[in-house]
């Protein structure tokens, strides 16, 4: 299968290939298979994906509804950054404490020519002051756009005084654009700055006997709302997610969860792990995208638990899922099964959505990660081996220790064990690979020239990616679907979920209407010349 | 028009050297503008007498576009035009992007009338970054002299800058014309200082002795040549005026390998 790799890569210059050969691969030839990732995006290759401010104030902490996002920078960061991610949020009221949504509003300080010239702390402090004039919130997020980290404003400083001056909490994200290689350097600064600064600062008490946090779900379409659906319906509390839908009131109780449950493993893993470190509280790497993905996760979390009723409820809650959706479940299948699909998404859901696609018997020829690390193609194992480089050392990464006061041990080593035997790994993420075909192509930091030369190789029926190539697959005459948006649709997790994307594909693929089009230079030439040298003859 | 810079480590001299060379000039009756890049905006004290105007980055940071060249741009002794760049505080900002912008915006506002003979940029300490090389960049500053005396990091630092010259000087076509040097009464000053613009293949175009004449204008804010024509002193930056009017030595710079340098520096003694 690597003929298709080397048909791919053939166009690139020497220097290029030896590169690129590395992120692409064919799953099952290695012993292991291993996938070079998160390493520097060739000059000159345009590659998808975004920055580490991106990342930090895009990502995981946009979503967070009830803080104020001042973005220190030009206009464009903010502006672009603003209401482009469909990561909904309602205000709200929990356990008698409000949560207000800032979302529909966009904060930045607009700096100007003089602004970089003459520092623009002032201005920043002026944003701080206009914001607690006008809206009062609780929590004041600062973050720095490229120009800021380079004339070196101290946005620490700033948020220090803010805190002193009006006793909210304002924190500083130092997530320049250029840090790092993509932005995935942006997920771990916010990580670093929510453990040390957020969570374990509350004190409302969960009300039910287990509860759990989720992260990595940003409720993208609602698939956060959904998720927490159904684990209320099993009798599980959610204290907080991390970061979908979520709030600054919500984040600050999370150390007081029994359970951490991981689904996007690049962007949170961080405080995953410093959680476990610093309160004890296990992970599990659930998955709440594909039916049986959905089954898993509950099932694991049951047993994690151990109580024999919740492990009724979650049966009960299972079975009734499916009942609702059975018939729709069963007439999709038979629509969709047999296709093949691609998959280019950021760190995550290109491994998530092979298991949905898996349910409706489609097939994953083509999958790859914007951002990931190794760690995310081979499991956490790889780990140990992976060589920090001057990229991954220049963001900085925090070890914490053992809260006094918070740490607590929920399962007993010998519990642990018996979990292991039952196939359950506790925190833990076993990667992409493990889950796909042999024969089907992984391709790390996917470029727009290749997505065009693996579409005429493997001519897949669907090409799942963001907005920086749906039309380019689109005219190519490929059904394209958005997995970073969902094409404003959604949601896509848990059972429901799993029944409006398959409504939505099965949708997209009767109507083929771009394979229908072709560009009329590609069957016609349009220039029209004569040669007129013989005329001077 | 003919635009020179003038560079040279922290401390060296070079806003008085410049005034006090322009003041030569002007006597010689060159019409003259003097850029001051540097964001303590004192790089045209003495020509204008203490007198502290507007900066250019002043005006920038007023909103509203009625700016007035007049603001900006005084006239000063022998009718020398003296114009701040400014900038931020210490500690703050960008510096190096104030020079850019700074420079840009005197262009915009039309300070550089047809009918001057010379511009001359008075430049902050070492080229640390991309602003502090804008005034020898591609249409500015054609020629540059580098103020130096015969201590060994003033000299280290004339190589550095030569090193500047030499990338901008493959790209925009600014040249070194020499270097200035003002004298600190070191033993054996003049010769090393030759020695040393021999090797980066230029000239010492003029050896100004030190003087207390030059302190004793200074703290009247003005030049030797308004303050006391009649000094000696006066007659040496007249001398440095007319070799700079009728400089035909312009080179790329070969700067020197550190190594190299501290060995004529030991050859004339200094490192012992």
């Amino acid at each position: 299968m690597s003929v298709i790799r080397e048909e791919v890569l053939d166009k690139y210059s020497a220097k290029v290939y030896k590169n690129r050969k590395e992120h692409v691969i064919t799953v099952g030839e290695g012993n292991p298979d291993v996938v070079s990732a998160n390493t520097r995006a060739i000059p000159g290759i345009i590659t998808q994906r975004g920055c580490c401010f991106a990342g930090c104030k895009g990502v995981v902490l946009g979503p967070i509804k009830d803080a104020v996002i001042i973005v220190h920078g030009p206009i464009g960061c903010a502006f672009y950054t603003w209401g482009t991610r469909r990561h909904k949020a309602i205000a709200d009221e929990r356990k008698g404490e409000k949560a207000d949504s800032y979302l529909e509003y966009c904060f930045s300080t607009d700096m100007q020519e003089a602004d970089i010239v003459f520092g623009g702390e002032k201005k920043l402090k002026k944003a701080i002051i206009e914001a607690m004039d006008i809206i009062k919130p609780k929590a004041i997020f600062i973050c720095s756009t490229c120009p800021v980290g380079l004339i070196g404003d101290d946005i620490h400083a700033v948020a220090k005084w803010a805190e002193e001056e009006y006793g909210i909490k304002c924190i500083g994200f130092s997530c320049e654009g250029y840090k790092g290689v993509s932005q995935s350097a942006g997920h771990h600064i916010a990580n670093n700055q929510l453990i040390r600064h957020i969570i374990g600062t509350g004190d409302k008490e969960p009300v039910s006997k287990y509860s759990v946090n989720i992260l990595g779900e940003y409720n993208i379409g609602g698939d956060g709302w959904e998720v927490e659906k159904l684990l209320k319906r099993c009798g599980i509390e959610v204290i907080s997610i991390f970061t979908g839908g979520s709030s600054y009131r919500d984040i600050k109780n999370a150390h007081l969860a029994d359970l951490n449950l991981v689904q996007c493993h690049r962007s949170i893993n961080y405080v995953a792990d410093m959680m476990y470190d610093k309160y004890g509280t296990d992970w599990l790497k659930i998955n709440f995208i594909g039916i049986e993905s959905c089954k898993e996760s509950l099932r694991a979390i049951g047993e994690y638990f151990g109580d024999i009723e919740l492990k009724a409820r979650i049966e009960e809650v299972i079975a009734d899922e499916i009942g609702n959706i059975f018939e729709e479940l069963t007439y999709l299948k038979s629509k969709l099964k047999g296709k093949t699909a691609a998959l280019y998404v950021g760190g995550s859901r290109s491994h998530h959505y092979q298991l949905l696609l898996k349910d409706f018997g489609i097939r994953t020829v083509l999958a790859g990660y914007e951002f990931a690390h190794r760690d995310d193609y081979e499991g956490r194992t790889v780990i140990p081996e992976i060589k920090p480089d001057a990229d991954t050392k220049n963001i900085e990464s925090i070890t914490v220790e053992p809260d006094p006061k918070f740490y607590k041990v929920f399962l007993s080593e010998e519990q642990k064990n018996i979990l292991k035997e039952k196939g359950i790994l506790l925190n833990d993420y076993p990667g992409m690979i493990q889950d796909m075909d042999e024969g089907a192509i992984i391709c790390d930091d996917l470029n727009h020239f290749e997505t065009e030369e693996f579409l005429k190789v493997l001519k897949p029926d669907i090409f799942f990616s963001g907005i920086k190539d749906k039309f380019v697959i689109q005219k190519s005459g490929f059904l394209s679907r958005q997995l970073h948006s969902y094409d404003y649709s959604g949601p896509y997790a848990g059972f429901t979920g799993s029944v409006i994307f398959g409504n939505d594909l099965l949708m997209g693929l009767s109507t083929p209407a771009w394979s229908y089009i072709h560009a009329p230079w590609k069957s016609n030439p349009c220039l029209e010349a004569r040669l007129e040298v013989e005329e001077y003859a | 028009m003919r635009q020179v810079a003038i560079y040279g480590k922290g401390g060296i001299g070079k806003s008085t050297t410049t005034q006090n060379l322009t003041a030569g000039l002007a006597e010689m009756g060159k019409k003259i503008m003097i850029v001051g890049c540097d964001p303590k905006a004192d790089s045209t004290r003495l020509i204008l007498g203490g007198l502290a105007q507007k900066t250019v980055l002043d005006t920038l940071r007023e909103e509203g576009d009625d700016i007035d060249l007049d603001l900006i741009l005084k006239k000063g002794y022998g009718g020398i035009k003296g114009v701040e760049s400014g900038g931020p505080e210490p500690g703050v900002g960008c510096a190096g992007r104030g020079i850019i912008t700074s420079i840009n915006l005197l262009e915009q506002l039309g300070a550089y009338d047809e009918d001057l003979d010379y511009v001359f940029y008075d430049v902050l300490g070492d080229v640390v970054c991309g602003g502090f090389a804008m005034p020898i960049r591609e249409g500015k500053a054609q020629e540059i002299y580098i103020v130096c005396s015969g201590e060994m990091m003033a000299l280290y630092a004339a190589n550095n800058i030569a090193k500047g010259i030499q990338k901008y000087a493959t790209t925009g076509g600014v040249r070194l014309g020499g270097l200035i040097c003002n004298s600190r009464k070191v033993e054996g000053e003049e010769e090393l200082v030759k020695a040393v613009a021999k090797e980066i293949g230029t000239q010492m175009i003029h050896f100004v002795p030190r003087d207390k004449a030059v302190q004793k204008a200074e703290i009247n804010k003005k030049t030797v040549i308004d303050f006391s024509p009649q000094e000696a002193q006066a007659d040496e930056y007249r001398a440095l005026a007319k070799k700079v009017d009728e400089n035909d030595m312009f080179v790329i710079p070969k700067p020197m390998p550190i190594e190299r340098l501290e060995q004529i520096l030991m050859e004339h003694g200094i490192m012992d």
